[in-house]
């Protein structure tokens, strides 16, 4: 009845998950029952969980983003203190737990804090800034983040009921083959990826479209903010990248489930066809992660430099042409494979071609900061934080290009300095920096800018003491993932590695602080206009948060910086553009299609994990009946009626008329 | 900052910048060689050489850096010296609003990258040709072979002209070249002694090749630098480079104690087991490497239940 599932798979032996699952169930609990005892169910069904606005569901891609990354940093966390510890001993944390966290950790970090986090910003972003009122394809949208919802809820799951994989991040065979790893650990990696995986693509799919085909007048590509094109370069990413993703696990399933020998030991399975497969996904996951990001910087440093971004058209080209490389040196992965002189010396010259156009970014950030004024928000902090920290770390990147240093440092402690010193360098600052940045926009209020710069230097600085570390550790010839060690070298290293997670903890405290001070002074963050920094873009044209509809005229677009000239225009004249004329809007209606079916989707996950035939069979039909309702529904679209928007449109101007007067053209 | 505000009189602002420039470069100069002489003297990195594999990995990689460093450190310090210098604040930095193209400095911004990055390609092709693993080792003395298998959670090494073989300890004779050959009798490893150079993985079903030497006489850690399950942590082996007559003697010493490890015995050897204290084979089936590299020989059982408790038994069974 229940396949391989029994009270077995609850870990009484094991106190730290136990504990830590227990007291996550009741904190959640506790706020379903305040949340239920408030009314407040019928409000967020029909205000959050059924939207199909994509600025509701750019926000919740962020708050999951948020809960993952503590849960992701407790990992962190945990196995700092271990290393701290494990020197000739064995540490708190016994190798079947420590590899359980570390597995974790990187799994979490890169699908569901990482991904999530950019994706969200995406969605809360790319159509205001195209000036249009939606994603192409609302309601698979909202499919997209539920999926990805799923995915991260079975593999917190997995901390409670089984066990998480104990193989790494991704899960290299033969180890992860039933012969090495028979729990159901990699089972509960595969499917939540493969069905989050799903949701991935389908917001690829949905990007891509929206990016191409959906503009307001006037939006030609080369007047695009370089966010879109950035999203746009990702999303292409995506779209080509992902099914590798899927493919490659599929196949893992399919030897895991079915006996089949594509990676197995014996058989003519070959590891081999794995480690290209998943790097030939996992390489292009790397920039479809850092691209968006570049693209917040060049908002940012544009915005708080008070100039538009210079270099426009080198930035396209940068992002599209790392766009296309990142698909070509996937190998450099593998040096170490021994697959000859030739090989690793064409991969490692492509992986180096492709830091020119990254490095064509930095300068191109650079002389935006040239001849500008730069005022020192938050966002900006972030951003300069980000340049110093991402030259170091594609420093070491191209180091690793180098086949004869790569046969040296493959897997040290020095690579995991590199990755972590790009992607917290670059992704997190990035995300961020964009968070910062695009709140007021999404919430009408700004977030506090004392406790967002206290946040800022603990991040800035726990990094490096977390992370420095790591590369002298790399460079003394510790590999990653040590349980325990019995080098004295070491020693003092992972001591001084272990504070630098520390402070950064203290970061994310001052973040959570950051919000719920903010929160409680709202009204005196309030942004009226819907313009708080001054911006250049059209997003900031629309009032904060934008109506439902976006923008009650499409804008008429006449120049890069589409806002900041109508904006000029605007304050020259000293009056606002006249009134135009309302009409009806069309919105696309909310619907649960996207929460009924990750619904089932999530129990047939867990069915599938667990061998419970039975209730695969209900999750599927469930899920497959609910596409069919959706495709057979007869309203797709409400109406705001002309009289509803004016009256919105009209509060936003007269707030920009009173703000007008104040204000002066810029020289 | 306070220099802006209060104004001192150029001489005197420029001196306090010069002797603050000074004290904060003894510093920095201090701090750095202290970090390299920490490097540098905690010995058994990768930065402490005992071979010429090792020394000419070593080298690659600081030549590269240097190479990077050139254009890193003014980059950084200009993205803090264009952040600081334009400060908003600043009523003496020029505010330069239409300065967005410039069509020398985007030759320049794509050239700089680009001339790098043909000068490390150009390290990157001759040096990953002059230290392929597989390539023999230049001496006058025939090379040593020797047979690495990784095993849950051990290393064996035989020695086929010998006819001897050990765990997780490897014997090598110093200044003489070694070739070795490696696989993995269950899951991936990767073959590492830090002070010697270039790592390699194992893998089953596949053989790769490593050459590597040790200039002189000494005792180096070596590990698994790919994880590999549970007790990939205790996968470590002692290396001992000993002088040739030195090797010899243990060869004969060897050869004199110890098990045989045949095709009856291996399965044994093959099971998982953690912390697996060194030890020696008076004699080694000839053909047992080949035969776990075609898989004539099954691979390591995987996990029994006594090794791996915990998470395992209670969900996989």
């Amino acid at each position: 009845m229940l396949g391989k599932l029994t009270w077995a798979a609850i870990p009484f032996d094991q106190p730290i998950p136990l504990f830590a699952g227990a007291i996550v169930g009741v904190i959640l609990l506790a706020i379903l029952i305040y949340i239920a005892l408030k009314g407040w169910i019928p409000y967020l069904w029909r205000e959050w969980i059924t939207s199909v606005d994509h600025k509701r569901i750019g926000v919740m891609y962020i708050f999951l983003a948020g809960v993952m990354l503590l849960r992701g940093f407790s990992d962190a966390i945990m196995m700092r203190s271990q290393q701290a510890l494990a020197f000739h001993s064995e540490g708190y944390l016994p190798p079947d737990h420590y590899d359980q966290i570390f597995s974790a950790h990187g799994t979490l970090m890169i699908f569901f804090v990482a991904m999530p986090f950019v994706i969200g910003l995406m969605n809360v972003v790319v159509p205001l800034q195209l000036g249009v009122r939606d994603v192409a394809f609302p309601t698979l949208n909202s499919v997209s983040f539920w999926l990805t919802a799923t995915g991260a809820l079975l593999v917190n799951v997995s901390l409670v009921v089984g066990e998480f994989a104990r193989t790494g991040w991704l899960p290299f065979p033969p180890l992860s083959e039933l012969r090495y790893s028979p729990g159901v650990g990699v089972d509960y990696y595969l499917w939540s990826l493969q069905i989050s995986g799903v949701g991935t693509l389908l917001t690829g799919v949905n990007f891509v479209t929206t990016i191409l085909k959906i503009h307001a007048p006037g939006m030609t590509y080369m007047r695009m903010p370089v966010f879109c094109w950035t999203a746009l370069a990702a999303n292409l990413l995506i779209v080509a990248a992902f099914p590798i993703l899927t493919a490659t696990l599929a196949m893992l399933i399919l030897d895991r489930y079915l006996g089949f020998h594509f990676f197995t030991n014996d058989a003519g399975g070959n590891l081999m066809i794995f480690m290209n497969l998943i790097w030939a996904w996992g390489h292009p996951e790397v920039y479809i992660l850092i691209l968006p990001a570049f693209g917040v910087f060049s908002e940012v440093v544009s915005t708080f430099s008070r100039k538009p971004l210079f270099g426009y058209r080198s930035m396209v080209i940068a992002t599209m042409a790392i766009c296309i490389i990142a698909f070509m040196v996937w190998l450099h992965h593998f040096f170490t494979m021994g697959a000859g002189a030739d090989v690793n010396a064409v991969f490692g010259i492509a992986s180096m071609i492709i830091a020119v156009p990254t490095g064509v970014k930095i300068y191109n950030w650079l002389f935006t900061m040239y001849g500008g004024r730069i005022v020192y928000a938050t966002p900006m902090l972030w951003s300069i934080g980000f340049m110093i920290t991402f030259i170091i770390g594609g420093m070491t990147g191209v180091l690793f290009a180098v086949p004869p240093a790569d046969f040296l440092l493959h897997n040290s402690l020095f690579l995991v300095a590199h990755f972590h010193n790009v992607i917290i360098g670059g992704v997190l600052f990035g995300a961020f920096a964009g968070y910062t940045f695009w709140f007021p926009k999404a919430f009408g209020f700004r977030l506090h800018e004392g406790l967002g710069k206290a946040a800022f230097w603990c991040w800035f600085i726990g990094f490096y003491l977390a992370f420095v570390p790591l590369y002298v550790l790399g460079l003394l010839g510790m590999t990653r993932r040590m349980q325990h060690y019995d080098v004295p070298a070491w020693h003092p290293w992972t001591l001084v590695a272990f504070v630098g997670a520390v402070a950064i903890l203290v970061g994310i405290i001052f973040q959570i602080a950051q919000l719920v001070v903010s929160f409680r002074h709202r009204e005196e963050l309030r942004d009226l206009t819907g313009d708080p920094w001054d911006g250049r873009s059209l997003e900031w044209s629309t009032a904060s948060p934008p109506p439902a509809f976006n923008f009650a005229v499409l804008p008429n677009v006449e120049g890069g910086d589409a806002y900041w000239t109508i904006k000029q225009r605007v304050l020259e004249q000293q009056t606002l553009a006249a009134e135009p004329e309302y009409e009806d809007i069309e919105v696309p209606r909310n619907s649960a299609t996207g929460f009924i079916c990750a619904f089932f989707a999530t129990f047939m996950g867990f069915a599938l994990i667990w061998y419970i035939w039975w209730l695969v069979a209900v999750g599927f039909v469930g899920a497959f009946v609910t596409f069919v309702a959706f495709a057979w529904r007869d309203r797709t679209e409400d109406v705001i009626p002309a009289d509803e928007v004016a009256r919105i449109d009209r509060i936003n101007r007269s707030a920009r008329s009173a703000a007008l007067a104040q204000m002066q053209p810029a020289e | 900052m306070s220099a802006v505000q209060s104004k001192p009189n150029r001489f005197q602002h420029e001196r306090i910048l010069v002797c603050r420039t000074r004290r904060v470069t003894v510093a920095a100069v201090r701090c750095g060689s202290l970090i390299a002489l920490l490097v540098l003297t905690a010995c058994q990195g990768v930065l402490d050489p005992q071979g010429p594999v090792g020394e000419a990995d070593k080298t690659i990689l600081i030549d590269s850096l240097a190479i990077m460093l050139a254009i890193v450190v003014p980059t950084i310090i200009a993205t803090l010296g264009f952040a600081w210098w334009y400060r908003s604040s600043n009523t003496k930095a020029a505010y330069r609003p239409n300065f967005v193209y410039s069509g020398q400095l985007e030759l320049i911004v794509w050239a700089i990258p680009l001339l790098t990055i043909m000068l490390l390609g150009g390290v990157a092709w001759v040096s990953s040709h002059d230290l392929d693993p597989a390539n023999p080792l230049p001496s006058k003395q025939p090379p040593l072979t020797v047979q690495v298998v990784s095993l849950d959670w051990k290393w064996l090494f035989i020695y086929p002209d010998q006819h001897v073989g050990s765990v997780n300890q490897l014997v090598i004779p110093a200044g003489v070249p070694v070739h070795f050959e490696l696989t993995s009798a269950s899951v991936m490893n990767a073959f590492f002694i830090p002070q010697l150079g270039s790592m390699i993985y194992t893998m089953n079903g596949m053989r790769t090749q490593l050459n590597l030497s040790a200039d002189a006489p000494g005792d180096f850690p070596g590990l698994s630098s790919h994880y590999s399950g549970d007790g990939f942590s205790t996968m470590h082996f002692d290396v001992k480079a000993v002088p040739a007559e030195q090797f010899t003697a243990w060869v004969n010493a060897t050869r004199q104690t110890g098990s045989t490890l045949t095709q009856q015995s291996y399965p044994d050897l093959a099971k998982q087991s953690l912390s697996v204290a060194p030890f020696t084979y008076r004699d080694v089936a000839p053909d047992l490497f080949q035969k776990i590299v075609s898989q004539a020989l099954p691979p390591g059982p995987g996990p029994v239940n006594e090794v791996s408790a915990g998470a395992n038994s209670r969900a996989g069974q």
